[in-house]
């Protein structure tokens, strides 16, 4: 690498626009312009300074602020054809089976979501080039960053109070001109900066007013704001940092939390409660009228359970830690988790209560209840009489292609049926018949396996009633990253406020060495009429040559252009 | 002097942007593999989760004191067509290899008794069965379809993961793969 040297002695790095002492144009660009581009203060960037390896063409290629921004418009347009259909997630069918998947999409949204499911989209913010999409992002911020923040340290850090006068003509604020006594008015100025709340430093004839120079770290904080923010989001992959499942919880059931190991949850009821139009919610009286009925709570009723110290999944050795209330939007926590709210289903069967009566007299022998989560083997109903449980089906096929299949569907109990044993004093070889819900009684042989002859039966199961529960749909979160977010969000937004509200402001005044006259630069990175408000401030008690914002003329002249 | 001072400053560089590009690439590379929200599954290699069961007959079953046999640990439901077209081989496997230093455990996924004492009834079965009452044994092993049977060898380790039916043959030749030697 070779070094530019500028003439008053200091030595650049390579790329360098504007000396980083004195400020004048090194580069031919740079010479040729009249006002010259301050960004990065024309800095050498590392990037555009080494071109050799492979190395050094991946880091400049995320060093260019274009590619950046390509990779940030790719990311929002892509981001935004997610959102055109359903992600996969979020559809009623279950994920893990692609079949199904790819037929959803195909039935519900035709060609169009043909394609989408075949080119991935069904699932595109796991996919992998999405990953390193976003991943691109992080590198392009921190590479492109550090290219230019340490660059911009040093050249603001080795600035010379007095600068080369190419480099004050080529200022958008730039005045010259004869002063009475210009020693005197660099003096006054300095004083006159410093009551402004500005740092004075005076030199060889020469002033430097500076102001806010912290202001010009704002984009580089924010993006260190970012990129807490993105190791957040990537910490959620790893185990144990960041959970969102879901539970469905029966009332009186207790269940082993998902993705909460060694906890338990049992649900002592769930309330769902309206408001009344009665009592004390009668001021809502019209509000409830148009809607018909609004609920005013879902709550489940919990205690939390945990496995006791050194206990085994599957052993029930269990302690209880607390019960709670849970109501939307009051999530049970512990442990870093919570609990929430989200569904309910009412009205499952949960019992059935039947009475053994006599065809021919139709006498009761007694009622006894099934529940169907744990049904017993055998109901006493008195003296030689009983009722036993052959098998149960909670949800029973029944006849399925013109054959009486004795089998469950599912394990809930959508359809229950029993075999029913039925033995009393007159029959103690006992009867048996098949018994499903809102249909008649078969009463059939069952005790010879396979054959399932009809038979007349002296005695009957009538039934009487049936039980209920209700289900609430919960979900499990935990998510360790969440203050790392904040810590992120907070960072950006400082980095924000700092290149927003303040901007770095510098004024150069100093004594042409040659002519005596004085000569007068300003530059700040945004908000010009502020800058100019305060050299005018100070311009009225001291000496100052008059100077003009050449950005402003400009402007001028396009808008008289625009006149005629 | 000076040549050599910057040749090994141009090095040096490279060799930190070479270590970080590098970095960015590894972090980028292990978060494809990662999925936020989903537990990291049980695969071949690690240790099966320790858990302890009662089985129909009221013995207790620790998976820690199987250790130097074998243990075929099957998930089922009663409900589940596949789940019963297996369980025929898995008792007639089970005659063979039950003396070779090979369990079964059948964990039923949270029915009740009686239906899995019918089922087992009917079906004839002579292995332990024991009911996985409030799915703990079935989340530590984050067991999604049925059936799904984790093959589990002397040594405590998990050397296969089916998460499908298996027809004799495939029973057999997992069993001798987790036989002790």
């Amino acid at each position: 690498m070779s070094k530019i040297k500028c003439q008053c002695g200091h030595e650049n790095p390579e790329g360098t626009q504007l000396c980083e002492a004195c400020g004048r144009p090194l580069s031919e660009e740079a010479k040729k312009s009249d006002i010259v581009d301050m960004r990065y203060e024309g800095s050498a960037r590392r990037s555009k300074t080494y071109t050799t390896s492979i190395v050094d063409k991946v880091w400049n290629f995320f060093s260019s602020v274009t590619v950046g921004v390509w990779i940030i418009v790719i990311l929002l347009v892509t981001s935004a054809i997610g959102t055109l259909l359903p992600q996969r997630f979020n559809i009623d069918v279950p994920p893990n089976i692609e079949a199904q998947v790819a037929e959803y999409y195909e039935k519900h949204y035709g060609i169009f979501g043909k394609v989408y499911y075949t080119l991935g989209l069904d699932n595109m913010y796991s996919s992998w080039w999405f990953k390193i999409l976003v991943g691109m992002l992080g590198v392009s911020i921190i590479i492109a960053s550090v290219d230019r923040v340490v660059p911009l340290y040093k050249s603001l850090k080795r600035q010379r109070t007095r600068r080369h006068a190419s480099f004050m003509k080529r200022q958008r604020l730039f005045g010259a001109g004869p002063v009475d006594d210009p020693d005197e008015s660099i003096e006054q100025a300095g004083e006159a900066f410093k009551k402004l709340k500005y740092n004075v430093k005076i030199e060889n004839d020469a002033m430097l007013a500076e102001k806010n120079r912290f202001s010009r770290w704002g984009p580089y904080v924010n993006h260190t704001g970012l990129i807490i923010f993105l190791v957040g989001v990537l910490l959620r992959g790893l185990p144990g940092w960041y959970v969102d499942e879901a539970m469905w919880l029966r009332e009186g059931e207790r269940k082993s939390i998902p993705g909460a190991q060694g906890y338990y949850l049992e649900s002592k009821g769930f309330t769902l409660e309206n408001y009344d139009v009665e009592g004390e919610d009668k001021v809502f009286e019209d509000a409830i009228e148009r809607a018909g009925s609004v609920v005013k709570n879902y709550q489940t009723d919990v205690v939390l359970y945990k496995d006791k110290e050194g206990a085994l999944p599957g052993s029930e050795d269990l302690e209880k830690v607390k019960e709670y209330e849970i109501v939307v939007n009051k999530p049970l926590t512990f442990d870093g988790y919570s609990i929430f709210q989200m569904e309910y289903r009412l009205d499952e069967l949960s019992g059935m209560t039947f009475a053994l009566v006599n065809k021919g007299s139709t006498d009761s022998l007694g009622e006894f209840t099934i529940d169907l989560t744990a049904p017993e083997r055998k109901y006493e109903l008195g003296e030689g009489t009983y009722v036993q449980i052959l098998d149960y089906f909670p949800d029973f096929i029944g006849t399925r292609n013109g054959k009486m299949e004795l089998d469950t569907a599912t394990p809930v109990p959508n359809n229950p049926a029993f075999i029913f044993k039925l033995v009393t004093p007159e029959t103690p070889e006992g009867e048996t018949s098949l018994v499903e819900i809102g249909k008649p009684a078969l009463e059939i042989d069952v005790t010879d396996k396979g054959t399932l002859d009809i038979v007349e039966n002296d005695y009957q199961v009538k039934f009487l009633a049936a039980d209920t529960h209700d289900m609430s749909g919960l979900t499990i979160r935990k998510d360790k990253t969440l203050y790392l977010l904040l810590v992120g969000g907070i960072i950006f937004m400082i980095g924000v406020a700092q290149g927003s509200y303040w901007q770095h402001r510098r004024v150069w005044i100093q004594k042409d060495e040659k002519t005596g006259e004085l000569l007068l630069a300003g530059h700040t990175n945004k908000n010009w009429f502020s800058l100019r408000k305060d050299i005018d401030e100070v311009a009225e008690t001291v000496p100052l040559p008059s100077y003009e914002d050449r950005a402003d003329q400009e402007d001028k002249k396009e808008k008289k252009g625009d006149d005629n | 002097m000076n040549n050599e001072r910057k040749a090994n400053k141009k090095k040096k560089r490279s060799i930190i942007r070479g270590v970080a590009l590098a970095i960015f690439a590894i972090v980028i590379l292990v978060s494809l593999t990662l999925t936020p929200g989903k537990q990291k599954g049980l695969k071949p290699g690690d240790m099966a989760p320790d858990f302890e069961l009662v089985d129909l007959d009221g013995n207790t079953h620790r998976l820690s004191d199987y250790r130097g046999e074998g243990v075929f640990l099957n998930f089922w439901g009663t409900w589940c067509a596949p789940c019963k077209r297996e369980m025929p081989f898995m008792e007639k496997q089970y005659q063979t290899f039950k003396d070779e230093g090979v369990h079964i455990l059948a964990v039923n996924v949270k029915e009740s008794d009686l239906k899995v004492d019918s089922f087992r009834r009917s079906y004839q079965l002579s292995f332990p069965i024991a009911i996985d009452k409030t799915e703990a044994v079935k989340d530590a092993y984050q067991i999604k379809p049925l059936p799904t049977t984790i093959l589990i060898d002397p040594d405590g380790k998990i050397v296969e993961i089916v998460q499908d039916e298996m027809n004799e043959l495939e029973i057999k030749n997992y069993m001798e793969m987790i036989q002790p030697k």
